[in-house]
């Protein structure tokens, strides 16, 4: 049996249906990556796994526990990391991170070691107006994992920050996902980011249904960015990606 | 990498004739931000003075500034404080009462759409009637006392501080809410935490035209019927034929109009820190 479950009968915006009889199990710590064209419904799928699209026909099932997204809330356990970084511009670094937990504040020093974790070391008591993008999604991230979240969803994270520093994060996501054993849904447009990260790269069709594609990133953990090592099998997976894309897999 | 490209050779440099030094642009001082507001009212006044002195204008209708400060004296010594605090009481009273139910009101119609439907039709069309209209039914219903000045106030404070809560929380970032349910707040604790505090611009903005219009409906209870307050004095120069006396009026009323306005503006700057605004120090 799955760890965590998403079984959508179907999600509608008006008259248009965007997701139908969609069905996404992940293993617990294991990382997937949602690839397909725009629209055709991976952030939707996001939201309804968050309890955030309450509209759709769904059923989500997290290590056993099931619930129907329309009538109920889901429990504590699933975090969620958006494209932008969506902080609430009253509260401090530190106060946006710990917002989840409802502290107000913490003793001095309690998050010093996650902030130095997430690069943000000495930024804890700035207002997210005086952070940098990437900063800003530093913070994001950090208060997606300092609820301890079994679930971590993620939707395009990293695309509107600098190339360097997403590398920086995506590498952290990483080492943090596989040290806490953290199960991750993350919607890309990135295929490098995609091989990169995950262990299976799901590619949803452009017409609702279920999923077109399915493929095993079997490459070794921790996974290296450059050399001979990286290079042939993580060529080859980029490659099978990007033909899948584009010569009508998801067509 | 290749680095060659830097490598330019040492004449270059040397050659290069000095540029200036780079200076920040600096921020206007505080002389800057308190001197430059007086100019303008400084240059009216002393214009007026030159032209009723000349005779350009006739002193029984625009007596001369100098005239009006000494009248403004002359009432400090018979009871202008009196007057100055009737009509302060009567807006804070009022003020107090019509945002305070402004508040619970435009909060209500904004969150429970029940609310709304049942409320709301209602408080625009009472919001569409003009101000002078409710004097005869105030007078009416409660007569010449103190009660219908405070409810005429709290009639002028109440629609721009119910409009600005209602309009903030139906402004309030739809993203942020996300967040707040993706934490599975309860509805009071995201009212709290996430709707109140992106809403509160709007609602600042509010309690400050609710306030200046707390002046105004003031002074038009007091017109018609009072015997002390500002509104009083103005009906009292303007029966007397003392133009000294409605200046002198006016003029306090726009001190006390502004320095209200200042207190909010201060507890506007206070609460609002965070805001990542446009300043005209940043073009």
């Amino acid at each position: 049996m799955s760890f965590f479950e998403i079984d959508v009968d179907h999600k509608r915006y008006g008259e248009r249906t965007i997701l139908r009889g969609l069905r996404l199990q992940l293993a617990r710590g294991e990382i997937v990556s949602l690839i397909g064209a725009s629209g055709c419904g991976k952030s939707s799928l996001l939201g309804i796994a968050a309890g955030l699209d309450r509209d759709a026909a769904a059923r989500v099932r997290l290590d056993g526990a099931e619930w129907d997204v329309g009538r109920t809330r889901p429990g504590a356990g699933i975090g969620m990391v958006f494209q932008e970084p969506r902080l609430f511009p009253w509260l401090t670094v530190v106060e946006n991170i710990v917002f989840g937990t409802g502290a107000r504040k913490l003793p001095p020093g309690t998050l010093d070691g996650l902030l130095d974790e997430v690069g943000l070391g000495g930024l804890g008591e700035q207002l997210p107006k005086q952070l940098s993008g990437g900063q800003a999604q530093r913070v994001a991230l950090a208060r997606g994992l300092f609820t301890q979240p079994r679930v971590l969803l993620l939707d395009e994270p990293f695309s509107a920050v600098d190339a360097i520093t997403r590398i920086r994060l995506q590498d952290l996501l990483a080492r943090v996902a596989r040290e806490r054993g953290l199960t991750v849904l993350m919607v890309t447009h990135d295929i490098d980011e995609a091989v990169q990260l995950s262990d299976r790269v799901v590619l949803l069709a452009n017409q609702p249904g279920p999923a077109r594609a399915v493929f095993d990133i079997d490459l070794p953990r921790p996974r290296v960015r450059t050399g001979a090592r990286a290079d042939a099998r993580a060529a080859a997976l980029k490659a099978e990606l990007l033909a899948a894309l584009d010569l009508g897999l998801a067509a | 990498m290749n680095t060659r490209l830097l490598d330019l050779p040492k004449d270059a440099v040397k050659d290069a004739p000095a540029a200036p030094p780079l200076r920040a642009r600096s921020r206007p001082g505080w002389k800057h931000a308190l001197l430059l507001p007086l100019l303008l009212p400084l240059l009216v006044l002393a214009g007026a003075e030159i032209a009723v002195r000349a005779g350009l204008v006739p002193a029984n209708l625009m007596p001369p500034p100098s005239e009006v400060a000494t009248t403004l004296a002359w009432l400090a010594g018979h009871g202008l404080g009196q007057h100055v605090a009737a009509s302060t009481l009567r807006v804070a009273i009022g003020f107090a009462c019509g945002a305070g139910a402004a508040l619970v009101l435009g909060a209500l119609v904004a969150l429970h759409r029940t609310s709304a439907r049942v409320l709301d039709p209602s408080l625009q069309a009472l919001r569409a009637i003009p101000s002078l209209a409710w004097v005869p039914l105030l007078l009416l219903w409660f007569g010449i006392d103190e009660t219908p000045k405070i409810v005429m106030i709290a009639i002028g404070a109440f629609f721009p501080v119910y409009t600005g809560v209602t309009s903030g929380v139906k402004g309030v970032d739809r993203k942020l809410v996300e967040v707040g349910l993706l934490y599975r707040l309860t509805p009071p604790a995201l009212v709290r935490r996430v709707l109140l505090p992106a809403a509160l611009p709007a609602i600042l903005t509010g309690l400050r035209n609710g306030l200046a219009l707390a002046w105004m409906f003031m002074v038009a209870a007091e017109l018609i019927a009072a015997s002390r307050g500002l509104g009083y004095l103005l009906s009292d120069g303007r029966e007397t034929s003392r133009a000294d006396i409605v200046l002198a009026a006016i003029v306090l009323l726009a001190v006390l109009g502004k320095l209200s306005d200042m207190a909010m503006l201060a507890l506007e700057t206070r609460l609002l820190g965070w805001r990542d605004g446009f300043t005209v120090e940043r073009a």
